[in-house]
């Protein structure tokens, strides 16, 4: 099983070390210190907020790329993947099961700006065989979030 | 018209629940933080309300079997088995119910003639003794104590064994103090129940939520007692299921048979969507309980620190969802406390009086709230508790 204190922190980055500390009765340093060796070793990578869109009035524009690949001798796809992932445009990068080969996330300000990516960058690239992009047209959950989620269930207040 | 006189006089001598009063006060207040709750806070997991829906989709609206629909039997028989490590004939041993109360209800009427003593250990669970009651049996609480954790001492249940003994109740975790049995207790117990020929009802409700470690015991698999004893359970507590009212009794098969009499002419069935909605719960909800066990064990320790930051002496319960501190070194009773408490501050604890007198002294608050909640709570009880000098 996962361990507690991680699972909170994937929940919300946003619970301060003594709050933390105060829900799995650990103490605020203990806390401190197991973060720290976390970001240090790479398990925690970052923290973000979980956006909805649809309320910033920006219209931000998300693509999911399929792209296959021709694999190279040694290394098969990693070389690829991984300087298309370094593209700024490129939220997620992941090596798939199936029908392609990477799967992209591609944020952009506008669809031409998805667009120029896909056309300028990707498809020229040695190696790519081909891509197949799609728009997002509306999101309902996200990173564990749902959007315009429903209101708690009223409770009795007292029951046996 | 004469009322009174026309009531039976079983049902009339049974008090008004302390719940259902405390209950009214609470509802005539907003901005309540509740620790007076008997349920998870968690919804019953998504895939189960889902497998509900779709039940409902292919149409199954109809009566089941009057034990209940044979795949849920089977899958009962075989969780029981599995968890609890006793081996039911699901044909003709379990008996799906309309909750555990249901279940109850039913094995005490089948099993009371007038006068039969039933013996429960107390603080308990507010239907016991008015279900004896009912039922025309004399209820026999036997007090429990904060220094045995609430746990039932066999030594202490010996001295309320009379001639008239029929039945024992046992419900551990118990609801409304979290206690468990210890397995040299409940081998204390199961020899005293073979020895005055007692068939023994344990009320399993909270058996997968406990924190203490070891697996939990039920009497129901010590030696010389399945054939005398009725297991209940249900999917209330740990699947977060309470309003889907589902519940079982495993017993052999004429203990089973009588209870089935009084259930198909009173309940005829479980509700058939509760039914699919369990059935979903026994084979994929496993994981989910032991999500939502490991989040009230955070809440637990939380709770039990705090109340002892304070300066209220509390115990750390073995199981369920409830903390039971003794709020007598306020100088308080328990109503007054209580009381006090939500005047003040606006959090709603139950009495502990409201299971039972050996309750009085206590206070039953349930954790299974938000956590942030559950953080003013405590701070409104240190406020109030500091205005008692």
């Amino acid at each position: 099983m996962i361990d507690p204190l991680l699972q909170l922190l994937r929940r919300s980055g946003r619970f301060s070390e003594s709050e933390l500390a105060e829900r799995l009765s650990l103490t605020p340093e203990e806390v401190t210190a197991r973060i720290a060796a976390w970001e240090k070793d790479g398990t925690i990578l970052g923290y973000q907020a979980v956006v909805n869109p649809g309320m910033t009035g920006q219209s931000d524009v998300t693509g999911f790329i399929e792209v296959r690949l021709a694999p190279e001798r040694g290394g098969g796809f990693d070389r690829l993947a991984k300087r298309l992932a370094k593209f700024d445009q490129v939220v997620s990068c992941y090596l798939m099961s199936g029908g392609y080969d990477l799967l992209l996330v591609v944020e952009g300000g506008d669809l031409m700006e998805v667009a120029s990516f896909v056309t300028e960058k990707l498809s020229t690239m040695e190696g790519v065989l081909s891509t197949a992009t799609h728009f997002r047209l509306k999101t309902y959950k996200e990173n564990g979030f749902a959007f315009d989620g429903d209101e708690d269930p009223e409770r009795l207040p007292v029951a046996p | 018209m004469d009322y009174p006189s026309k009531i039976a006089r079983q049902v009339a001598a049974v008090p008004r629940s302390g719940i259902r009063d405390f209950f009214e006060l609470v509802l005539g207040r907003d901005d309540v933080i509740s620790l007076g709750v008997g349920e998870p806070d968690f919804s019953a997991p998504w895939h189960i309300r889902e497998a509900a829906i779709y039940s409902l989709e292919q149409g199954h609206t109809s009566y089941t079997s009057n034990l209940g629909l044979l795949s849920l039997r089977r899958a009962i028989a075989g969780y029981v088995g599995d968890f609890f490590k006793v081996d039911y004939d699901p044909k003709s041993e379990v008996l799906v119910t309309v909750g555990v109360s249901e279940a109850l209800d039913i094995a005490l009427r089948a099993l009371i003639n007038p006068g039969d003593e039933v013996l429960y250990h107390e603080p308990c669970y507010v239907s016991y003794m008015p279900g004896i009651a009912m039922a025309h049996g004399k209820a026999v609480p036997v007090a429990t104590r904060k220094r045995d954790g609430f746990s039932l001492k066999p030594e202490e249940l010996k001295k309320a064994i009379t001639p008239a003994s029929r039945i024992l109740i046992l419900n551990f975790p118990t609801n409304p103090t979290g206690a468990v049995a210890s397995r040299e207790d409940l081998e204390g117990i199961a020899k005293l129940c073979v020895a005055h020929d007692l068939v023994c009802i344990t009320d399993e409700i909270y058996s997968e939520l406990r924190y203490d470690g070891g697996d939990h015991a039920s009497i129901a698999a010590l030696p010389g007692m399945r054939e005398r004893t009725i297991l209940l359970h249900g999917f209330s507590k740990a699947f977060a299921m309470t309003g889907f009212r589902l519940g079982y009794a495993c017993a052999p098969a004429p203990l089973t048979e009588a209870m089935m009499k009084i259930h198909q002419y009173s309940m005829l069935c479980a509700p058939i969507t509760s039914q699919a909605a369990a059935l979903e719960a026994l084979e994929h909800g496993l994981p989910a309980v032991k999500e939502m066990r490991a989040s009230y064990l955070q809440r637990r320790d939380f709770v039990v620190k705090r109340f002892k930051e304070i300066g209220i002496d509390c115990h750390t319960p073995g199981g369920a969802f409830y903390v039971f501190p003794d709020v007598r070194t306020t100088g308080l009773g328990s109503k007054e406390f209580a009381l006090g408490l939500l005047e003040a501050e606006d959090v709603a604890a139950v009495p502990g009086d409201a299971f039972g007198p050996s309750g009085d002294g206590f206070l039953r608050c349930c954790y299974a709230t938000a956590f942030e909640q559950l953080k003013e709570a405590m701070t409104r009880i240190e406020r109030y508790v500091g205005t008692l000098g």
